[in-house]
């Protein structure tokens, strides 16, 4: 039973966000405390959720992209230019709060989102780059296209509607949270109930063989990038909609490296094959906890980057099954020689 | 004999993996100067004993000694420097390596910390030419070469590694008869120069042929150790199997068994061909008919079979199924037209490992119907199921990880893959290449059985007594010509023997 529990591909993910709140907890008493202020819930929990709401989507899209055997290095500037093509747009608009904008606004954005998403999809599957490099293209020239659109400044809106998506409320929570759900769920439902999570698989765990087997596996590959370029496109709206402006230049800065380690933080191999939605989501957790802790303890600005660096070795070292194993292995070593002597004293 | 010193000794081995007892006070030696066959049916822990051996298992109790002095083996490397080398039964080399340093990988010689290149592709070429009588060029990678030579390179690996005790596992089950005989002259010439070789295969013959000691192993238990020359191979069989039921003898009974006359034609090519691959072909399939393709390792074999299938297209002639009039150009649309093809590498183009048996199995009936018509679970497990009673396959619990299955039973799975999606014509391509003898057995009755319900069958096989077996018609290959065709009442091991070696 014990066994079963560790064995659990969620129990070590848990295990360490756990094991941060109740630092957080020991650290400040009020950490959990959640307030009701105009009919919102706020507190600590709540913030995390909100602020960790674009890496989150990031990192669900990035999953399924991670689960082919592919890695996508473009997110963070995919981030940036939706962000700014959204911005723009309300920006240009001579009535900000009209609600036919603002959908357009969205449906630009992720529309060149999606686009983005084929561009990637078609290097990896038809040109056959390898996916770092083919996704790499895009990481650089992506914040210059995302600079193009804002012609290099900052593109702040006054939207009401717009603000919405990333700072309004909704049934007492931040409305983002029920972005990142419904995503999750649409995410969850194309791989669990269609084939689509059996192809993905199968694609990442061998591509010859699945190909053999009559997959398409141009067409898995070509989807999972649009999937998560279009996962992208909806934070880089969430983040810019939460300040209401629009920076090319630092929108979604290293997000794709905080994706890829909130996924190999859920438990999905960057070997491709078996991927955990849920892991992913509890690794993203896991990384907005620990940016919170680090601010809230006060850490110096100049050493976070250090101190988040450690701690993230330390989770991936716990994560790491021949760690644990090596350090289980010294530690009966360690104590055998004594219990031995205890027993050669005894007789 | 007796007299002499074992170099290696293991006593009293027991090794368990969760809920599998795999190995149970098992005893093995071996002596200098000799062939030492471990034999045993799937699943009787012949690969963890090597396993244990080289150090990739640790041993839960027992000694293992090497020269009378007890060692622990704590790593592949130890093995190694111990002066245990093994070849497996995959080639585990770096493909995209070239084959030089597939050899001397990790022990390049150096000078200053450089390697010094040249010197490493002579040794390896003098290595290869002197030991193995191969002469081929060193620098290019080892993907350019067929896994025939591409074993010969593991081996000569092992043998660059001075080595006292050399494993072979499943060494042969890729080589074409001469290259055998090859490899046998070069291991007959170890043994006189003092080398202990375990030999393990599926080959009776090959036992027989080389080896003086025999140990056999049943369910992970110890047998016995025999003198080959005092046991017939009768006896040897029934050790292995354990059960007063000979498969062996019951199956030349099903090759007597006149079958009606073959249907209509099921495929046909025409001119069909591939530049380096295979020349032009001419090759029709009857419903109801299997048809066997022999010939050497590179007469074009395999070739031929990717073709039909897609998997590798022609650049030659065409390929007509008869009843959709159309040509194949991918493996899609030979799936789509009824056609299966299970191929030789079961590892690299067959299972997908991270996967279970029961997703295994779907796969491609649900790459078929696409992604929006999903197998139900309920159905799966039914599939999963039925398959794997219909196929004899262990474990039974389909939810098992394939890739830790022994070969036999993947091949099974993939079997139960391509049988599920009912097709018209199965390309079978060395279907029974390194599987024991009882699931030998099953999948030649299966490919009988099938084919008097009506399913065409291309049967590929190094072994030419098992593509006799099943075959109503063979077509043999050379050099990547058909050069005979043969019907049932033809068929003899001798024509085409001669057919294939030619002149």
């Amino acid at each position: 039973m014990a066994n079963k529990l560790i064995k659990h591909h969620l129990f070590w993910p848990l295990s360490v966000l756990a094991a941060l709140l109740l630092f957080n907890l020991l650290y400040s008493p009020d950490f959990f405390r959640i307030v009701v202020r105009d009919g919102n819930l706020y507190g600590s929990l709540i913030d995390i959720l909100n602020f960790g709401a674009p890496l989150i989507l990031v990192s669900i899209g990035m999953t399924l992209v991670i689960a082919t055997k592919g890695i996508d290095l473009s997110v963070g500037s995919v981030v940036a230019i939706s962000g700014a093509v959204a911005c723009l747009i309300v920006s240009q608009a001579s009535d900000q709060s009209a609600m036919g904008v603002i959908w357009t606004a969205i449906a630009s954005s992720l529309l060149l989102a999606v686009l983005l998403g084929v561009w990637n999809g078609v290097l990896v599957s038809a040109a056959r780059i390898q996916p770092i490099i083919a996704t790499l293209i895009l990481m650089v020239a992506g914040r210059g296209i995302a600079q193009l659109i804002t012609s290099g400044q900052i593109i702040t809106v006054s939207s009401a509607p717009y603000q919405f998506i990333g700072a309004g409320s909704f049934l007492s929570l931040p409305f983002s949270i029920f972005i990142v759900g419904a995503v999750l769920l649409i995410a969850a439902l194309l791989a669990r109930k269609t084939a689509l999570g059996l192809f993905i698989e199968s694609v990442g765990s061998n591509p010859r063989a699945s190909r053999l087997a009559g997959l398409r596996s141009g067409t898995v590959i070509l989807s999972v990038y649009m999937f998560c370029s279009l996962c992208a496109g909806i934070a880089g709206i969430i983040l810019s909609s939460n300040v209401s402006s629009a920076d090319g230049n630092n929108a979604g800065l290293w997000y794709e490296l905080d994706a890829i380690l909130a996924v190999v933080i859920g438990g999905t191999s960057l070997n491709g094959g078996r991927f955990y939605l849920m892991g992913t989501v509890v690794g993203a957790l896991i990384i907005q906890t620990l940016t919170t802790t680090i601010y809230m303890i006060g850490v110096p600005p100049e050493i976070t980057l250090v101190v988040k660096a450690f701690v993230v070795l330390a989770v991936c070292l716990i994560q790491s099954e021949a760690f644990r194993k090596s350090i289980m292995h010294r530690w009966k070593k360690r104590k055998y020689p004594a219990e031995q002597e205890v027993a050669t004293h005894a007789s | 004999m007796s007299n002499r010193k074992p170099v290696l000794e293991m006593k009293g081995i027991t090794k368990s993996f969760p809920g599998v007892k795999a190995l149970t006070d098992v005893r093995f030696r071996l002596f200098p100067g000799e062939v030492h066959a471990l034999m045993g049916e799937n699943g009787a822990g012949k690969s963890t004993l090597i396993k244990v051996l080289t150090g990739v298992y640790s041993i839960d109790s027992g000694t293992i000694s090497l020269d009378g002095r007890e060692v622990a083996i704590s790593g592949p490397l130890e093995a190694q420097k111990a002066g245990i080398s093994t070849v497996y039964q995959e080639v585990n080399l770096c493909p995209n390596l070239t084959v030089a340093e597939n050899i001397y990988i990790g022990r390049e010689p150096r000078r200053l910390g450089r390697i010094i290149w040249k010197q490493m592709n002579k040794d390896a070429e003098a290595l290869l030419k002197e030991r193995l009588n191969l002469q081929i060029d060193v620098t290019l990678p080892l993907s350019h070469y067929p896994v025939a030579i591409q074993q010969l390179v593991a081996i000569a690996r092992a043998l660059s590694i001075s080595a006292k005790v050399l494993i072979l596992d499943e060494p042969t089950s890729s080589l074409d008869r001469n290259e055998v005989q090859q490899l046998f002259s070069i291991m007959r010439k170890l043994k006189s120069e003092g080398l202990a070789i375990l030999f393990v295969t599926h080959f009776l013959d090959q036992v027989y042929e080389m080896s003086d000691r025999l140990t056999v192993l049943r369910s992970g238990e110890y047998i016995g150790e025999y003198m080959a020359a005092e046991l017939p191979r009768f006896e040897l069989v029934l050790k292995m199997i354990g059960k007063e039921l000979n498969l062996l003898e019951e199956l030349p009974a099903l090759s007597e068994e006149t079958k009606e006359a073959s249907g209509s034609v099921m495929i046909s090519s025409e001119g069909l061909g591939r530049k380096g691959a295979i020349e032009p072909l001419d090759l029709q399939i009857r419903k109801g008919e299997v048809l066997g393709l022999a010939g050497l390792l590179g007469s074009g074999r395999t070739e031929t079979a990717r073709l039909f299938f897609g998997a590798d297209r022609a650049d030659k002639g065409r390929l007509v199924v008869a009843d959709t009039g159309q040509g194949v150009s991918s493996p899609r649309s030979a799936i789509s037209q009824g056609i299966a093809f299970c191929s030789e590498n079961r590892k690299s183009e067959g299972i997908i490992d991270d996967l279970t048996i029961r997703e295994n199995i779907i796969l491609a009936l649900q790459a078929s119907r696409g992604w929006f018509r999903p197998i139900s679970r309920r159905r799966q497990d039914e599939i999963a199921d039925e398959y794997m009673r219909l196929l004899n396959i262990n474990p039974k619990n389909p939810e098992h990880i394939i890739k830790n299955l022994s070969g036999g039973n993947q091949q099974k799975v993939l079997l139960a893959r391509w049988l599920l999606t009912q097709p018209k014509l199965l390309i079978l391509d060395e279907p029974t290449r390194g599987i024991d003898i009882g699931a030998k057995a099953e999948i030649q009755k299966l490919v009988l059985s099938l084919s008097r319900q009506g399913m065409a069958v291309l049967f590929i096989s190094s072994e030419i007594e098992e593509v006799i077996r099943v075959s109503d018609r063979i077509a043999v290959l050379r050099d990547r010509v058909k050069v005979k065709e043969l019907g049932r009442e033809q068929m003899n091991q001798h024509d085409i023997m001669q057919a294939m070696a030619g002149g």
